[in-house]
This record gives structure tokens, C-alpha cells and sequence, in this order.
């Protein structure tokens, strides 16, 4: 089992190529969901503000 | 039309009190070229091989430093205001600038890019076909170019945008160009992407003008 | 049929419809993304001849089909924001700007990847791999325009002018880099086959390219939510919401 689990993270041996991929892709993902909810919340307060 | 002609007639005459205005691009490509020359090793074989790309960017470049001035000055002083408020029509009239703009620093460089390549080591045969190629393709960047600097005109960091804005914009007329150069000088036909810059020339010239002119009239809204 | 359109474009109207629909979307995306990133990490085979390495294709692929889409979206209503005026166009467009670009920086950065395994560099002048770094380019360009304005329509129809003329020039650099390429045929590139993809690689593709544009279009929408908010600020409606 560990042996299968560990030929899955090596993802025979292309393992920074693919989860640098996921990865990247996945913190642009993450930003996209992150940066409006932030620019909302600002964008209420300032205007509960004025 | 007499409109545009009297525009015409109005840009030259500005442009011959300032002289730095049609002065400075041809110098600006020669000391481009100069720079390259220093940069790599004495004689370098490969300086040649490379002149066609080194003369098309610097070219390229030359041509945008003059662009952020295309409409600036009669933007400050108002005469762009009532030229939009004209009777005649604005696409005339920003076709006219526009024309002006290439015969006062697109025409200087395509005839300098001449003595510039031979000096650089380029041979002959490909020649011709830079002078058509720069010829073809400078008309396209004031069109374009003209375009951007109608959507920035009036913004305090145009100077900066300008460039970024536009060098996307001209990668066809670029990969066009300095490639039908290339395949003169390996021997095969080049007419074919001057045929496309031709194109592109012919693109630009009939469409910028109204994309330029809703440009400048979003300016005043 | 119009007055539908119409309040469709009332800014009240569409910030409460986007509200009620967005968290579904979000839902909805989040399970296909991930129905697709797992099975395609996980259930599906390696290919016979990139092994492992294809499984990058559940990112890439998705990216670049939601990149050119986008553009084609901030064209699309750049026209209506020209013609009809519209605000809610405006806000589209400016929305889907950031959102395209990110995207697009994803379908750069993974097709590098992928190159670096396959074909021996991160980086090769092919056609598609230079129209969409132009294509980046264009996006950033619209960004950095609509920020350069203080006024927020004014900037707005530049950048929809700008996307207008993009949208011409990005198909004459994809042309112009295939020409390029065929003048010089010394590029050693590895030339891979069409892989007959199999059902069971093909499926979690589909789901994720689905959910890539399920999310876009959530994380538009959100965009476009913050956008009216800033423009309306000083109405009625938005101060009600504050509150």
C-alpha cells in the first residue's frame, strides 16, 4: 500500500512537472475565489462608512 | 476632404518649427543599431544574420517614441476638441495625422534602414525586401500605434502604457517582416509575407482610423 | 423578450440574481473540478507513451479552452458596451479581464511544464504557445488601461476598443507564427501521435474542462458583483445592502 502511494507522488518520476502544474493551477484557483470575496468586503465597508 | 488636407498641410508645417519631433527617430535607430554593433564581438558573422530582427526592433521602437505626442499637444491646447466637434468628418481627419505621423518618422527610418543594414554586414540579396517589408510595415505601426495613443491620450501615465499597449499589437507585422527577410536571404520566395503585411497594412488603414476616432471621442465624454 | 433584457441589465436586478445563482455555480464547479483533478490524478491510466506526465493535460487543456473563451466574452461585450451603451456590459468586461489573464498564466505555466518532459524545452515558438502569450499581454494591457482611468466608464469602453482590436489581431499571430515556423523545419520537436484517449482519460477531461468554466463564470460574476457595487455606490441600493 505505501509502495502504491508513494509510485502515485512520484508519478513515474514526472512528480515536479505534474504537481507543479496542480499546484500552480490550484493557487490561481484558490486567488480567483479569494480576491473578489476580499475586494466585497472592502468595497461594503467603505461604502457603510460614507 | 479638403478638411483633411488642410490637416495635412497643418501637421507639416507644425512639424517643420520642431525639428526634434522628425529628427530624433532616425537618430534614435542609429544609435540602436550602434549599441548592437558594440554589444557583440567585432565582425561577428552572426551580427549579420541577426541585422533583420535588430533593424525591424529598433525601427519598431523608434517609431513609438514619437506616438505619445501624436495627439497630445492638440489635446492640451483644445484643437482636438473642436476637431471632434467638426462638421468634417473625424475619420478624415485622424487618417490625415495619421499619414503625416509615418512620412515625418516612419518614412526617415525606412530610408535609413538601407545604409544602417549594409553597415551591419547584411548581404545584398536581402535588400529589397527590408526596404519593402519596413516600407509596408511602418504604415501599420503609426495606424496601430495611432490607435493606442487615441485611447490614452489625456491619461497622466500614458508615456508607460503606450509601448506595452502597442508592441502586441505589431508581433504579425514584426514576424511578417523581418521573416520575409530571412527567406530572401536563404533563397526562397518572400512574397508571400509581404504579401500578408500588405494585408495587414491595408487592414489597418481602413479600420483604425474609426476604431481611433471612437477612441478620441471617448476621450471627451 | 426586451423587457427581460432590460431589467436583466438593471444593476439591482442582476447583483440579486448573481447572488442567488453564484453559490450553485461555485458548488457546481468545485464538484466537477474535482471529479475531474481526481480522476484524472488518480483513476485514470497513464498514457502508454508520456506515462504520467499527461495527466498535466486535466489542467492545461481546460486553461487554454477558458482563456480564449474569456477574450472572446470581453470582445462579445465590448460591442454591446460600445453599441448599447450598457453598463452591465462594461462591468463584464472589465470582470472577465483579471479572471483571462489568470487563466491564461495558468495554460503558459503548465504547457512549460509539460514541454520541459515532452519536448525537451519549456519553451518553443509554436503557434499556439506564442498567440497565447500575446494573448496574456492583451489581458494585462486591458487591465492596466482600465486602471490608468479615473473614470470608470470612460475607461471601460477604451478597454472595450483595445479587446475589440485584439480580438482581430489574435487569429493574424497565430497565422503569422505557423507561417514563421514553416520557414525553418530544423525544430526537433517530438511529434506526438493524436492519442486515442480512452473513455476512461476522456471523462474526467470533460468534467474538468466543464467545471474550469463553471468557475470562471462564478468568479466572473463575482467580479461583475463587485464592480456595480463600486459604481452604485452612492444608491439607494447598495447602502441598503451595507447596512
Amino acid at each position: 500500500m505505501a509502495s502504491v502511494a508513494a509510485g502515485f507522488w512520484q508519478m513515474s518520476g514526472y512528480a515536479p512537472y505534474v504537481w507543479g502544474s496542480f499546484g500552480f493551477a490550484a493557487a490561481i484557483f484558490l486567488w480567483n475565489w479569494w480576491a473578489p470575496r476580499v475586494r466585497r468586503r472592502r468595497l461594503i465597508e467603505i461604502v457603510h462608512d460614507e | 476632404m479638403s478638411a483633411a488636407w488642410a490637416i495635412l498641410r497643418r501637421e507639416l508645417q507644425l512639424a517643420a518649427q520642431t525639428k526634434t519631433d522628425w529628427l530624433m527617430p532616425p537618430f534614435f535607430l542609429v544609435v540602436v543599431v550602434t549599441l548592437f554593433g558594440l554589444g557583440a564581438e567585432a565582425n561577428d558573422p552572426r551580427l549579420a544574420a541577426f541585422t533583420p530582427a535588430i533593424l525591424w526592433v529598433a525601427s519598431l521602437l523608434a517609431a513609438l517614441l514619437t506616438l505619445e505626442r501624436l495627439f497630445r499637444g492638440d489635446y492640451e491646447d483644445g484643437t482636438l476638441e473642436q476637431l471632434c466637434l467638426a462638421r468634417a468628418p473625424l475619420y478624415l481627419t485622424v487618417l490625415a495625422k495619421l499619414v503625416v505621423h509615418w512620412l515625418l518618422t516612419g518614412l526617415p527610418l525606412v530610408l535609413l534602414a538601407l545604409p544602417l543594414a549594409v553597415g551591419l554586414g547584411m548581404r545584398a540579396e536581402g535588400l529589397p525586401v527590408l526596404f519593402a517589408g519596413l516600407a509596408l510595415g511602418t504604415p501599420c505601426v503609426s495606424a496601430i500605434g495611432g490607435f493606442v495613443a487615441a485611447l490614452v491620450v489625456g491619461l497622466p501615465r500614458a508615456g508607460l502604457l503606450l509601448p506595452v499597449l502597442v508592441l502586441p499589437l505589431i508581433v504579425p507585422v514584426l514576424i511578417f517582416g523581418a521573416g520575409a527577410v530571412r527567406s530572401a536571404q536563404e533563397g526562397l520566395q518572400a512574397s508571400g509575407p509581404l504579401y500578408f503585411i500588405a494585408a495587414i497594412l491595408a487592414l489597418s488603414f481602413s479600420l483604425i482610423p474609426w476604431a481611433c476616432s471612437a477612441a478620441l471621442r471617448n476621450a471627451f465624454d | 423578450m426586451w423587457t427581460w433584457f432590460h431589467r436583466l441589465a438593471s444593476p439591482p436586478h442582476f447583483f440579486r440574481l448573481a447572488e442567488r445563482w453564484t453559490p450553485w455555480i461555485g458548488v457546481t464547479a468545485a464538484a466537477l473540478l474535482a471529479w475531474g483533478w481526481i480522476g484524472g490524478l488518480v483513476f485514470a491510466p497513464p498514457d502508454y507513451q508520456q506515462k504520467d506526465a499527461f495527466r498535466i493535460i486535466y489542467v492545461h487543456v481546460p486553461a487554454a479552452a477558458v482563456s480564449l473563451s474569456l477574450y472572446s466574452l470581453m470582445a462579445a461585450a465590448g460591442v454591446v458596451a460600445l453599441i448599447w451603451r450598457m453598463k452591465l456590459a462594461e462591468c463584464v468586461l472589465v470582470a472577465a479581464a483579471p479572471v483571462g489573464a489568470s487563466m491564461t498564466a495558468v495554460a503558459l505555466v503548465t504547457g512549460m511544464l509539460w514541454g520541459k518532459p515532452m519536448w525537451g524545452a519549456y519553451w518553443v515558438w509554436d503557434a499556439r504557445l506564442t498567440s497565447e502569450l500575446v494573448l496574456l499581454f492583451l489581458y494585462l494591457g486591458v487591465i492596466g488601461l482600465y486602471q490608468a482611468f479615473d473614470d470608470a466608464r470612460a475607461g471601460a469602453r477604451a478597454c472595450a476598443l483595445l479587446a475589440i482590436v485584439g480580438v482581430v489581431n489574435v487569429p493574424i499571430v497565430k497565422y503569422s507564427v505557423e507561417w514563421w515556423n514553416s520557414l525553418h523545419q530544423t525544430s526537433t520537436i517530438l511529434k506526438l501521435g493524436k492519442p486515442s484517449i480512452s473513455a476512461d482519460m476522456a471523462v474526467p477531461l470533460y468534467a474538468a474542462v466543464a467545471g474550469t468554466f463553471l468557475f470562471c463564470a462564478y468568479a466572473v460574476l463575482r467580479r461583475v458583483q463587485n464592480e456595480l457595487l463600486w459604481r452604485e455606490r452612492n444608491t439607494g441600493w447598495v447602502a441598503e445592502l451595507a447596512s
